[in-house]
């Protein structure tokens, strides 16, 4: 970006005649450094901090060990229920032709674009058992509102693009000609599907499940208002942190918030494993 | 999008039967069809609908007063003022490091790249709590900060870290594919043609993605103005000073005031439709200038 010549010689780098390495990059590791490295690994430190008995005191509160139950059970339900609405979605938005189907193709991006507050209201005031769907399901004495259930509804929504926009790009790339060979050599369509196509899908199905999944634990604007945030029973573990936040209960929020990172991290790793194992199955 | 579909229109039962090998029967087309309109009706449509048909529930005036009023106004003044400073700092770190790291070839480059999306697997309230931990009273830099009278937390500077800590992949996201495809043919021509680094940044490089830049952008303001989480750890809540919308509205929902919670939402949502219309049109119009992944 600049007119300085590059420097050349750079044991790290491959020479080149474009030049801003040094500035570019430069500029890109002290902001990345100043908002994200410094203040994670703050939170790193205040946990060093604890010493091992506080956190192990911390992990097995029986308040902690609930919320993150809660979170990580609602999650997994969620995001379930959108590895297989998800992948119809994505199934039909590729290979059938039905009139909306740009419109639904755009809209299945509104959880990315609607701020977490407005979805968790919304969902609320629908669910609510005077609301428009939680007053159809007051009579089968469903209550969505307010339980655990309701976590479920927020992070389904939250969740479903992520599986969507992992699998669709896939589905799209499939070889219409390995489906005409299966059918050639005489399997039926649901042989097809489920021998041929899906293992195909599987990896992308998986990647868009971790991804969905990572997102829900951490979720929280639009959860919190259809929760009812009751402890033990629908008591998230960042609504925990943030409790703990306002309590002035440093050592807690940062142990749950440690614990949290941790786990998702995993989440991380296994995404990237996943993905490094499809792509030497698949190539 | 490549057009691989089997015509769901085939007229002659014969051109059906022939196409039924490659794609499902007409009851399972129509059943996975009323599943998927049904889906995306209850958990998207419906919700977005409900905002509106709440904000307006009592009509226009009940609708503008909740807006003009002076608190949602100061919440849509100080959400355009931390969008308009976050926004353009992930623009230029997002720019920086897309040329550093698609531009060229060092040592430790997947890590970088590892590092940048670090913010999207944070939850955003633990986004939020590690500034709290950073500037907070128990922390180093807190009694100096204090001394100093210095207000970062509880206050618009804490604010703005926090919307930039989740926004900031965003831009970097989307040039960074899109500008590793494009590789460094352009630009070196540029340079023998004797333009300088900055003149060949300005007239090849920038024309080149500013479709994804703008893509990049707009999904970046959409978080930076809606982010709840993060922010509402860090703001402190106080009504007309560190309140934006997300919050404002939040506040407005737990005293009842439900037309007034919903006009300030409806605003949101708005500005997420609007969003997702411009995201559509540049994925139709310029898709091959957008980096081939879509969403995020």
């Amino acid at each position: 970006m600049t007119t300085t010549p590059a420097e050349t010689g750079w044991r790290f780098r491959q020479p080149s005649v474009i030049p801003g390495f040094g500035l570019t990059l430069g500029f890109a590791l002290t902001y990345l450094t100043l908002i994200i490295l410094i203040p994670l690994s703050g939170l790193v430190w205040h946990t060093a901090a604890l010493g091992w008995s506080d956190f192990w005191a911390i992990a097995t509160d029986r308040r902690t060990i609930r919320a993150l139950e809660v979170s990580f059970g609602t999650a997994l339900i969620a995001a379930l229920v959108n590895v297989v609405f998800g992948t119809l979605v994505a199934w039909a938005l590729v290979r059938y032709r039905f009139p909306g189907r740009r419109v639904i193709d755009a809209m299945v991006d509104l959880p990315f674009a609607l701020p977490t507050a407005v979805a968790g209201i919304a969902l609320t005031s629908l669910y609510a058992p005077r609301g428009w769907i939680g007053s159809l399901l007051a009579p089968l004495d469903i209550k969505v509102a307010y339980t655990p259930l309701g976590i479920v509804i927020a992070l389904v929504f939250i969740g479903l693009p992520f599986v969507v926009r992992t699998v669709q790009p896939i589905i799209e790339e499939i070889d219409k000609e390995v489906e005409e060979a299966a059918a050639t050599l005489g399997a039926s369509r649901l042989q097809t599907i489920s021998r041929v196509l899906l293992p195909g899908l599987a990896p992308a199905i998986l990647t868009g499940f971790a991804l969905a999944f990572a997102r829900g634990v951490g979720e929280y604007g639009s959860v919190i208002f259809i929760a009812g945030n009751l402890p033990y029973v629908s008591e998230i573990a960042p609504l925990l942190i943030v409790i703990r936040l306002e309590e002035y209960n440093y050592p807690a929020a940062t142990g749950i918030a440690t614990i949290m990172l941790a786990l998702s991290f995993l989440m991380l790793l296994v995404i990237n494993l996943i993905q490094t194992w499809s792509r030497k199955r698949y190539g | 999008m490549v057009d691989l579909s089997f015509t769901a229109t085939t007229g002659t039962r014969e051109a059906g039967h022939r196409a039924s090998a490659v794609t499902e029967g007409r009851a399972t087309r129509w059943t996975v069809l009323a599943l998927v309109f049904a889906f995306i009706a209850i958990f998207l449509l419906l919700p977005l609908i409900l905002v509106f048909v709440e904000a307006f529930r009592r009509g226009w005036g009940p609708y503008l007063d909740a807006i003009v009023e002076p608190d949602s106004l100061a919440a849509i003044r100080l959400t355009l003022l931390v969008a308009a400073i976050a926004v353009p700092l992930n623009i230029v770190f997002g720019v920086a490091a897309a040329w550093a790291i698609a531009k060229f070839e060092f040592k430790g480059k997947a890590f970088l790249t590892t590092l940048i999306d670090l913010p999207f697997s944070v939850s955003p309230v633990i986004s939020g709590l590690v500034y709290v931990l950073l500037f907070g009273s128990g922390s180093l830099l807190g009694p100096w900060l204090k001394s100093h009278g210095i207000e970062i937390l509880f206050a618009v500077p804490g604010i703005v870290l926090a919307t930039i800590f989740v926004t900031f992949p965003f831009v970097a996201r989307e040039l960074i594919p899109l500008m590793q495809d494009q590789g460094t043919g352009d630009e070196e021509a540029a340079l023998s043609l004797g333009a300088n680094g900055w003149q060949t940044f300005c007239h090849v490089t920038l024309p080149n993605i500013k479709w994804g830049l703008l893509y990049g952008v707009l999904l970046c303001n959409a978080r930076a103005m809606g982010e709840f989480g993060a922010v509402s750890v860090v703001s402190g809540h106080i009504r007309g000073l560190t309140n934006t919308m997300p919050l404002h509205v939040e506040i407005l929902y737990n005293e009842y005031n439900a037309v007034g919670a919903f006009a300030v939402a409806s605003l949101l949502a708005g500005l997420a439709l609007v969003t997702l219309v411009l995201k559509t049109i540049l994925e139709i119009r310029y898709g091959h200038a957008i980096a081939a992944s879509r969403g995020h």
